[in-house]
């Protein structure tokens, strides 16, 4: 038998029938939801008359609307009448149709992409999809994981499956140490900036190398979150023995009965060492630096002790053209250094950096300091009620609250602002999220993304800072 | 049911950035309907309008912008949107393409698309044409310096034919070009495969018993 890529292998045990057209019909062995793009889905369904295939593979949450701030008056108290009727039809059609659901004050509600993993409802070799394209995030585990529309939420509700044209293979190794100060998040904003926002397009990509093989699971997933932010659907890493001991005892992981035999399986998870990629990247850890985004595309992303581009040195004209205007949207010029801008805002949080260790970074440095005063809001928002109490356990509630920041409720909130939390028109941010696109924290916001650890620096400086310097 | 695509005759309206993001396309403040229809009004909503927009406002007493496309009384009608490289990246909400239809798009030109954007759009009865960039940069052109700009699509042939005569094949899946003449329900086209699927059901079962449990 040939040698075969982690994708491959994830992929063929999925096929349920080739199609003899170029697509498979692949089986899906767990599906998120959320109350944004499953309305339409449900609706469908009605409408056809047509049951989920398999109910219990599904796992449901409300996260893209539900407040951070107060939540004591539940589903009823939610502010906005269309956030509180989304997150209502979300609670309904999942009791008519029998799907399990973290509700919005259920301690395990969360954001998706990280309860999935947090109660073992992500394994290693599954097919995972979420009406979301951050559901890369789930490719840490050896699993094949990718963002799917509302048609194909239906899709599989209905049939357990989706019809699938397999991708490209990529290849991306990181060998090397990173140098202190440099997280999951400055490697993926790296690797963007090398292979662009649509690098990736068109191709499955698979991480790894020194680097990513010293990364905690927390940070693989930080890493495989935005690989949808360099084009491709797809991010994974090869399993080991962290991912194995990360998914072991968690509420939905494999019973004991079964454990050797799913862990003998998990262990077949990764390439073959001479598996062929159909294209391969290779970055040097050492070279990286912390990373900040200046632009309104994750590619347009520089190092902390760099300047900002001048489009006048940019060939492309078309290139240009966005650089000039993305300089215009940010408020910024050219050749200024990225460390003289001052944010407004500082936000920490997001299906990116949103878990336990995200919260620790951030912690550690703002720890005995306070929130720069031309900062008008810095903000915590855990990724899950779990995350939450575990860091108040661990104390770092207090930490940030002594510093100035506000602490709350989990759920998505500013990184794509559908709730309340969201930048004025003008307001510069410092986040941990995953996009710089216009907008998207807020009509007219300008968005610079970070580590955890770079945005703390940020809210207590006042402006960006290499971590390492503070 | 899918919506159909067979052929369209349209006026062209040219949309000159790159990596224009579902974002843009559709802000998410007007991602929490329930419903599949009524996006329109709010396509490229903060280019489009000059203040911020709202779900439940009456859009047609918004202050526009006049300078973008959308707003130019030349490209009033327009069904084909010329677009730059990686349209469509970003969220996967299908609102985008919902939005983009229910204004009238029903053929987006780019040299890329994003692949979750251009897989959502066959879903809608929209026909998402890659082309060379050097075309895509000579359609800008024409486009500009031609009002009343249009093209003949036809996807059965995967032909775009200008006004001068000139013929530009495209390519497009077979399986999607197939889907999408007819108009097929996708889930309909599965579940007559149900048997095979309970199969694999079965055999999966065997080799990964804690997936079942």
């Amino acid at each position: 038998m040939s040698a075969k890529t982690l994708y491959d292998k994830l992929w063929d045990d999925h096929v349920v029938r080739d199609n003899g057209d170029g697509t498979a019909l692949l089986y899906i062995d767990r599906q998120l939801v959320h109350e944004v793009t499953s309305p339409q889905a449900f609706e469908g369904l009605r409408l056809a008359g047509r049951k989920p295939w398999r109910v219990e593979a599904n796992l449901a949450t409300p996260d893209h609307n539900v407040p951070t701030t107060d939540r004591d008056s539940g589903v009823e108290g939610i502010a906005d009448p269309v956030s509180r009727l989304q997150v209502q039809t979300l609670d309904e059609n999942c009791r008519i149709f029998g799907i399990t659901e973290f509700k919005m004050n259920d301690i395990r509600q969360g954001i998706v992409h990280v309860i999935g993993p947090e109660e073992g409802a992500t394994l290693p070799g599954m097919t995972v999809v979420c009406g979301d394209s951050h559901t890369s995030t789930h490719g840490a585990f050896g699993a094949l994981a990718f963002g799917i529309g509302t048609s194909e939420v239906e899709h599989v509700l209905a049939t357990q499956c989706l019809v699938q044209k397999k991708s490209l293979a990529m290849f991306i190794e990181v060998d090397g140490k990173v140098q202190p100060g440099v997280t999951a998040k400055d490697l993926i904003l790296a690797i963007i900036g090398h292979i662009g926002t649509a690098g990736g397009t068109g191709y499955a990509i698979e991480f790894g190398g020194e680097a990513i093989r010293a990364l905690s699971m927390e940070g693989r997933m930080t890493l495989c979150n935005m690989a949808i932010e360099a084009g491709a659907r797809a991010g994974m890493v090869a399993v080991d023995d962290k991912t194995i001991d990360y998914v072991k005892g968690r509420p939905f992981s494999p019973r004991e009965e079964y454990r050797d035999q799913a862990v003998a399986y998990w262990q077949t998870l990764h390439s073959d060492t001479d598996a062929q990629f159909d294209k391969v990247v290779r970055l040097d850890a050492s070279t990286i630096r912390p990373q900040v985004t200046w632009g309104t595309s994750p590619e347009m992303v520089i190092d902390i002790d760099s300047r900002i581009p001048d489009p006048a040195r940019e060939p492309d004209e078309v290139k240009r053209e966005g650089m000039n205007k993305a300089l215009a949207y940010m408020g910024l010029e050219a050749n200024m250094p990225i460390s003289e801008v001052r944010p407004d805002k500082v936000f920490i949080g997001s299906c990116t950096n949103s878990r336990i260790e995200d919260l620790r970074a951030a912690a550690e440095v703002v720890k005995g300091r306070k929130v720069a005063d031309n900062i008008k809001l810095a903000m915590v928002v855990p990724g899950s009620g779990l995350v939450k109490k575990q860091a108040e356990e661990e104390g770092l509630d207090r930490i940030f609250i002594e510093a100035g920041f506000e602490w709350r409720l989990p759920g998505c909130s500013m990184c794509l602002a559908m709730n309340a939390d969201r930048l004025e028109p003008g307001e510069r941010c410092a986040s941990t999220s995953n996009r710089n696109f216009e907008g998207r924290q807020g009509q007219g916001g300008r968005t610079h993304l970070v580590s955890p650890a770079m945005a703390a620096a940020a809210a207590v400086t006042g402006h960006f800072i290499d971590i390492n310097k503070l | 049911m899918m919506e159909k695509f067979e052929k369209l005759n349209g006026i062209v309206m040219p949309l000159d950035r790159p990596n224009v993001d579902t974002d843009a396309i559709i802000p998410k403040q007007f991602l929490k309907s329930i419903k599949r229809s009524g996006f329109g009004p709010n396509l490229f909503d903060e280019w489009r309008y000059l203040d911020q927009g709202e779900p439940g406002m009456d859009n047609s007493k918004r202050p526009v912008n006049p300078d973008f496309v959308l707003n130019q009384p030349r490209y009033q009608g327009a069904q084909i949107l010329l677009a730059r490289e990686n349209f469509g990246c970003g969220s996967s909400r299908e609102h985008a393409p919902w939005a983009l239809q229910d204004y009238g798009f029903r053929v987006i030109i780019a040299p890329s698309f994003a692949d979750i954007f251009y897989n959502n759009c066959f879903k809608n009865g929209i026909l998402p044409i890659v082309l060379d960039a050097e075309l895509v940069e000579t359609l800008f052109a024409e486009v500009e310096a031609n009002e009343g700009y249009r093209l003949d699509v036809d996807l059965e042939a995967q032909t775009i034919t200008k006004p001068d005569g000139e013929v530009i094949h495209f390519e497009v899946d077979a399986f999607r070009k197939h889907r999408l003449l007819e108009g097929l329900d996708d889930i309909g086209l599965t579940l007559a495969h149900a048997d095979e699927i309970r199969a694999y059901e079965e055999k999966r079962r065997k080799t990964a018993p804690w997936l079942f449990q």
